[in-house]
């Protein structure tokens, strides 16, 4: 009959010859195990600090963003607004009714909520696009002086996140932050330099025709709606171009955009 | 005088004599990579030597009963796991320093320097003598790290862990900083330099050629 008592059903495994096969099996899984545990266990406790850094850091990068405009400071203190935070509905290009900052994440969570994006439309690289976003406003009296639209997308060599800034003309860029990447260290992350940051203010997107005209240039930037390519960069600027273009357009922020324009948000 | 114990000669060989980095030419790629700020490698430093000492200690534990066909992959597997860990804790603990590090901490695995010290030295010692063999090791490469990371820091920014140590020239002091000590080349002549100082010191470090100049014999062209 066979022995089931666990100490020294381990004992005799311990005692088999290493090239075993049985034990090559349980040695690979056990410590698989140990190490899934390991791994899992750091993940899911540590997760919750990680994701209050990672806010408190997209806070910072907002506020070093609006700081960045020209007059928004001016603005801000005459106002004696702070930013406020909008859920909007990017299918309807209205403001969510039913999401709100708090049930936000809950709602994304649900795959319903998102949008899949077929090759043609999705030039961000995203696969699939969420409903609901949650953007931030200024508003000058009636007036939205400026807007702030979280924007994503597949880099080089992985996910960049950004904010993108826009004026009160909703065709002019006033500042970008980058608030994610991992682009190749001295070259793709460039991206995150002040110097290149700053030249996509005053940067227009589209011109008098309403044609969605945005890109990094390759080499120097040639017209008003370009700003200079990073050298050495081509996929990560290229990438950048097809983010901004893609969250601008009609999948994107591009509905929402023209309603604040028109003067209906 | 008494003779230094084993253990003790375990833990300073490594610092200079047998250093990793700069007799083995080991984990350099690393090493010019995040000694832009002496902040960063030191806690570059600290990540590598607590990975090494803790995969050196638990290989060590289990040597007898690792299958040599599948040695490499359990080693592996170990090391990978405990560099994620120690990313989730630096993500979670140090996010500024771990946000500049980048892919770094992730690349320890790749490390030659970890893997290399479990293979050859964990497999075959107990826990304790191979903790020290790691830690020694670690230490030995944290050592070139922060004199690497401490000579750009201060000539590339003037600066020393954050502090403004040489008046900068634009601030109205003398210094101008040397925008080479900030780019990845440099840390090539800084490790350079150190290991041709180290070999001059000792000169029974310095490999023999491995290839003879060929003979022209005389009167070809």
């Amino acid at each position: 009959m066979a022995d089931l008592n666990p100490f020294s059903a381990w004992r005799r495994l311990l005692a088999l010859p290493n090239e075993s096969r049985t034990k090559t099996v349980v040695m690979a899984f056990l410590v698989s195990a140990f190490c899934a545990v390991l791994v899992s266990g750091a993940t899911v406790i540590l997760r919750p600090i990680q994701a209050a850094n990672r806010a408190a850091e997209q806070q910072a990068r907002i506020e070093a963003l609006v700081a960045g405009v020209p007059g928004m400071t001016q603005l801000m203190a005459e106002t004696g607004g702070t930013l406020s935070t909008v859920v909007v509905d990017l299918t309807k290009a209205r403001a969510a009714t039913e999401v709100t900052p708090e049930t936000l994440e809950a709602a994304l969570a649900d795959m319903a909520n998102w949008t899949a994006l077929s090759a043609g439309e999705d030039l961000a690289g995203l696969g699939s696009r969420p409903d609901y976003a949650q953007i931030f406003l200024l508003r000058n009296g009636e007036e939205i002086s400026l807007m702030l639209l979280p924007i994503s997308g597949a880099g080089y060599n992985g996910r960049i996140d950004a904010i993108l800034a826009l004026t009160g003309d909703m065709h002019t860029i006033a500042g970008l932050a980058i608030t994610g990447q991992s682009e190749t260290p001295g070259l793709g992350a460039r991206i995150e330099e002040p110097a290149w940051l700053a030249s996509f203010s005053g940067v227009k997107t589209r011109d008098a025709r309403g044609d969605l005209r945005f890109a990094v240039a390759k080499g120097q930037a040639g017209t008003e709606y370009e700003v200079d390519g990073i050298t050495g960069a081509t996929r990560t600027s290229s990438a950048m171009t097809r983010i901004i273009r893609f969250w601008l357009g009609p999948q994107g922020y591009g509905p929402l955009i023209e309603a604040v324009r028109r003067g209906e948000f | 005088m008494t003779a230094p114990s084993p253990l003790w000669s375990t833990l300073t060989q490594p610092l200079i004599r047998q250093n990793p980095v700069t007799l083995q030419i080991l984990g350099i790629c690393s090493a010019l990579a995040v000694t832009t700020q002496l902040p960063t490698a030191l806690t570059m430093a600290g990540s590598l030597t607590i990975v090494l000492a803790l995969s050196a200690g638990i290989i060590s534990l289990i040597r007898r009963h690792i299958p040599d066909a599948i040695r490499l992959i359990v080693q592996i597997v170990i090391v990978a796991s405990l560099v994620i860990v120690i990313d989730q804790l630096l993500q979670a603990y140090l996010f500024e320093i771990s946000q500049s590090l980048s892919v770094f901490v992730s690349l320890i695995t790749t490390n030659c320097l970890v893997l290399g010290r479990t293979e050859s030295f964990a497999r075959h010692n107990p826990p304790l003598p191979s903790m020290i063999d790691a830690l020694g090791n670690g230490l030995g490469y944290s050592l070139v790290l922060i004199a690497i990371g401490a000579v750009r820091e201060l000539f590339g920014a003037g600066t020393l862990l954050g502090y403004q140590v040489l008046p900068l020239a634009e601030q109205g002091g003398w210094f101008t900083p040397l925008a080479l000590m900030m780019l990845a080349p440099s840390a090539f002549f800084l490790l350079g330099g150190l290991v041709w100082a180290i070999r001059t010191v000792r000169p029974e470090q310095a490999e023999p050629p491995e290839f003879a100049a060929p003979q022209i014999p005389e009167g070809m062209e």
